[in-house]
């Protein structure tokens, strides 16, 4: 009855959400919210995995999803002061329009 | 004890008569409610409270008109609340509009799930319980922002975007504070934390010298979390109306002012909690008086502490404000942590008890010292007040 | 099959498609938010106390926080439509995206990880965790808080408004001649 995989459906179709929204959106924010949204589905599997690993001690599923929500956050604030920063010399955020090295 | 376990034994004997389906949910109410209904009376009386208490330090008598002694306030506040009309701006987004003092008022009602009232009055008993309580405090910033961005008022959302600045800044001292006593305990649990306490007021946290910098770094980090005065930039009236609840009135508006309190609530109780005892009695003699009532007795004073400020201190400027979190809350947060290591590898002894003294002190005064020259602020000089010819 | 989970799988399916159909960016935002506390949900459900608070903390209070102000300073708010239509982009998109999706499926269903049933019980998971982090990671933690730290001062410094330092002129872009940008 309680088994794997509604975890690792949830988690493909969080994926792949985070997928096409990368592809298909064209604000550079909203591609990094989609690149977060990639992230947690990759979480949800850790912890999942870690649920149903046999060894009761072993913790590193969770180390490793609490390393990633730390990263994660790090990339978000590092990510979103370009977008800012870029934001202030271009006035714009769509990626597909800053296509020239010149700054 | 007795007290505790007759109310244990009547919420058992009420859950026995709800049928066998519903069982988790009566209990789950049952726990709930009282905290609901203490809370939300709490809160009426602490509205009126204040209001006395602020007029009689403006030398005045404060509400008097309603019932004995104003009494009765409250309950007309209450009426004139509900019977006012609900206005949403035209533009206003209408769904975040109406949400946002929802999610505020429960975020704040959630945190009050996982403190102790008694040694086993806790509604949720979590092994995280702390982080709990600042994960559901996050979610008050996200309200905030709904409000005020749903609003499409200027002042609305600058209130807004003030009022959460001012948030994420404080809540970085707010749990470094609290992470020393976590350290000491040896758990996330607050019913752990209280139990480490156990045994009357010599064992309460604030007694050490970690525990009392700690205990004053989160009370002033409490009061700019839940946007009290001096900190109450994000509604200073004379700059920004009303901040984010610019928009809002009639119930959605006493919500908002339920919220705020409720936060304050929590918040002095999680204080208590941590660096005061919680429910324990300050002196094993008095134990038999129930644990809610000290817990209550002591949120109450710190509750008082907080309208005597309000009362007091002029509000800061928001540059002031942040530069206040950055440059001293957080380096000094820092210390506090080190010290607190230093006595818990020395077992607490009399040496770890100096060394911890000597070392906050230290950092209190060199960086206080340091800031102050890098700030170039000299002592006020007045021009007429202090000159003796004046005065002769 | 576990109601509580399907209904908190799709909540947080539902409002992750949401999140990138949206045309207001601030709902999309919003929605992100939903999606991002189903996945907390999720994690304690599957009794994993301190990683789901933590998401809480990390995600619903600071990282959609941070997304919000940026989509406010860089107003973020007036972009009203998705990429201007254009078939082969969006058949791009969209095979890539279902493509990988039926990929994944496939690897689902076909793994045998799919029978292994789970410990009754696993408590002591905080104690555990923390052991662990001072004890078998320590080193890995220690390298990402000298992360943070950089993460911190860096976008600190990236965000700070340009100065024109003397002898260099500042090429300011102007917007008024061209009116308001549009994406």
């Amino acid at each position: 009855m309680h088994t794997l995989t509604p975890y690792l459906l949830l988690s493909a179709g969080l994926f792949c959400t985070g997928l096409i929204g990368v592809m298909l959106r064209r604000n550079a924010i909203i591609l990094l919210a989609s690149i977060e949204l990639m992230l947690n589905a990759a979480n949800i599997n850790f912890v999942a995995f870690w649920r149903f690993h046999p060894s009761s001690e072993d913790v590193s599923g969770l180390v490793m999803v609490l390393f990633t929500i730390a990263i994660a956050a790090a990339e978000a604030a590092v990510g979103l002061a370009l977008v800012i920063s870029i934001y202030r010399h271009y006035r714009t955020t769509n990626p597909d329009t800053l296509n020239e090295l010149k700054g | 004890m007795w007290f505790e376990e007759l109310l244990i034994s009547i919420k058992a004997s009420m859950v026995l008569l709800a049928p066998e389906m519903v069982r988790p949910l009566v209990s789950a109410l049952l726990s709930s409610m009282p905290i609901l209904m203490s809370f939300g009376g709490l809160f009426a009386m602490v509205t009126l409270l204040e209001r006395k208490m602020l007029g009689r330090i403006q030398n005045r008598l404060g509400p008097n008109r309603v019932g004995p002694f104003g009494l009765f306030q409250p309950v007309a506040d209450g009426i004139k609340m509900l019977t006012k009309e609900d206005i949403v701006p035209h533009s206003a987004d209408h769904l975040i509009h109406f949400l946002a003092p929802l999610i505020l008022l429960v975020s704040a009602m959630l945190g009050l799930s996982v403190i102790p009232f008694g040694q086993k009055l806790v509604a949720v008993e979590l092994e995280a319980g702390i982080l709990f309580f600042f994960a559901v405090g996050g979610a008050a910033e996200l309200a905030v922002f709904m409000a005020g961005w749903s609003s499409r008022n200027k002042y609305a959302l600058l209130g807004a975007l003030r009022a959460i600045a001012q948030m994420i800044s404080y809540e970085i001292p707010l749990i470094l504070s609290s992470i020393g006593v976590l350290m000491a305990a040896g758990s996330l649990s607050l019913v752990e934390v209280v139990q480490a306490q156990a045994g009357g007021m010599h064992a309460w946290y604030i007694w050490t010298p970690w525990g009392f910098l700690g205990c004053i770094l989160f009370l002033i980090a409490t009061l700019a979390e839940v946007n009290r005065s001096p900190f109450d930039i994000p509604e200073a009236e004379s700059e920004l109306i009303a901040g984010h609840m610019t928009e809002y009135s009639g119930f959605k508006y006493a919500v908002f002012f339920l919220a705020e309190f409720v936060a304050m609530f929590a918040m002095c109780a999680l204080t208590a909690t941590l660096f005061l005892g919680g429910y324990h009695a300050p002196l094993p003699i008095l134990s038999f008086i129930p644990g809610p009532f000290w817990l209550f007795l002591k949120l109450i004073l710190l509750v008082l502490l907080f309208i005597w400020i309000r009362g007091t201190m002029p509000r800061l400027r928001a540059d002031q404000l942040m530069e206040f979190a950055w440059k001293f809350m957080l380096p000094m947060s820092m210390a506090n942590l080190v010290a607190t290591g230093l006595w818990i590898a020395l077992d607490g002894g009399v040496l770890g008890w100096i060394l911890s003294a000597i070392l906050n002190g230290a950092a209190y005064f060199g960086w206080s010292h340091l800031l102050s020259r890098a700030s170039g602020v000299k002592p006020r000089v007045y021009q007429y007040a202090d000159d003796p010819q004046t005065h002769a | 099959m576990n109601l509580l989970l399907t209904i908190i799988a799709l909540i947080t399916l539902a409002s992750a498609v949401a999140a990138i159909c949206l045309r207001n960016l601030v709902h999309c935002v919003l929605c992100l938010t939903l999606s991002f506390a189903g996945i907390a949900l999720t994690y304690l459900e599957l009794s994993a106390e301190f990683v789901g608070f933590a998401q809480v903390m990390v995600y619903i209070g600071a990282v959609t926080i941070l997304v919000l102000f940026a989509l406010l300073m860089t107003r973020g708010g007036k972009e009203l439509h998705l990429r201007s239509w254009n078939p082969g982009h969006w058949l791009t998109g969209l095979g890539a995206g279902l493509g990988t999706l039926g990929v994944l499926l496939v690897g689902i269903f076909h793994s045998k990880l799919r029978e292994v049933t789970p410990l009754d019980t696993k408590d002591e998971s905080v104690h555990a965790l923390g052991n662990s982090l001072l004890d078998t990671y320590v080193l890995p933690m220690e390298a990402l808080a000298v992360l943070l730290t950089v993460a911190l001062i860096g976008a600190a410094l990236l965000a700070m408004p340009e100065r024109s330092r003397p002898g260099q002129t500042f090429r300011k872009v102007s917007s008024t001649k061209e009116g308001p940008v549009k994406d």
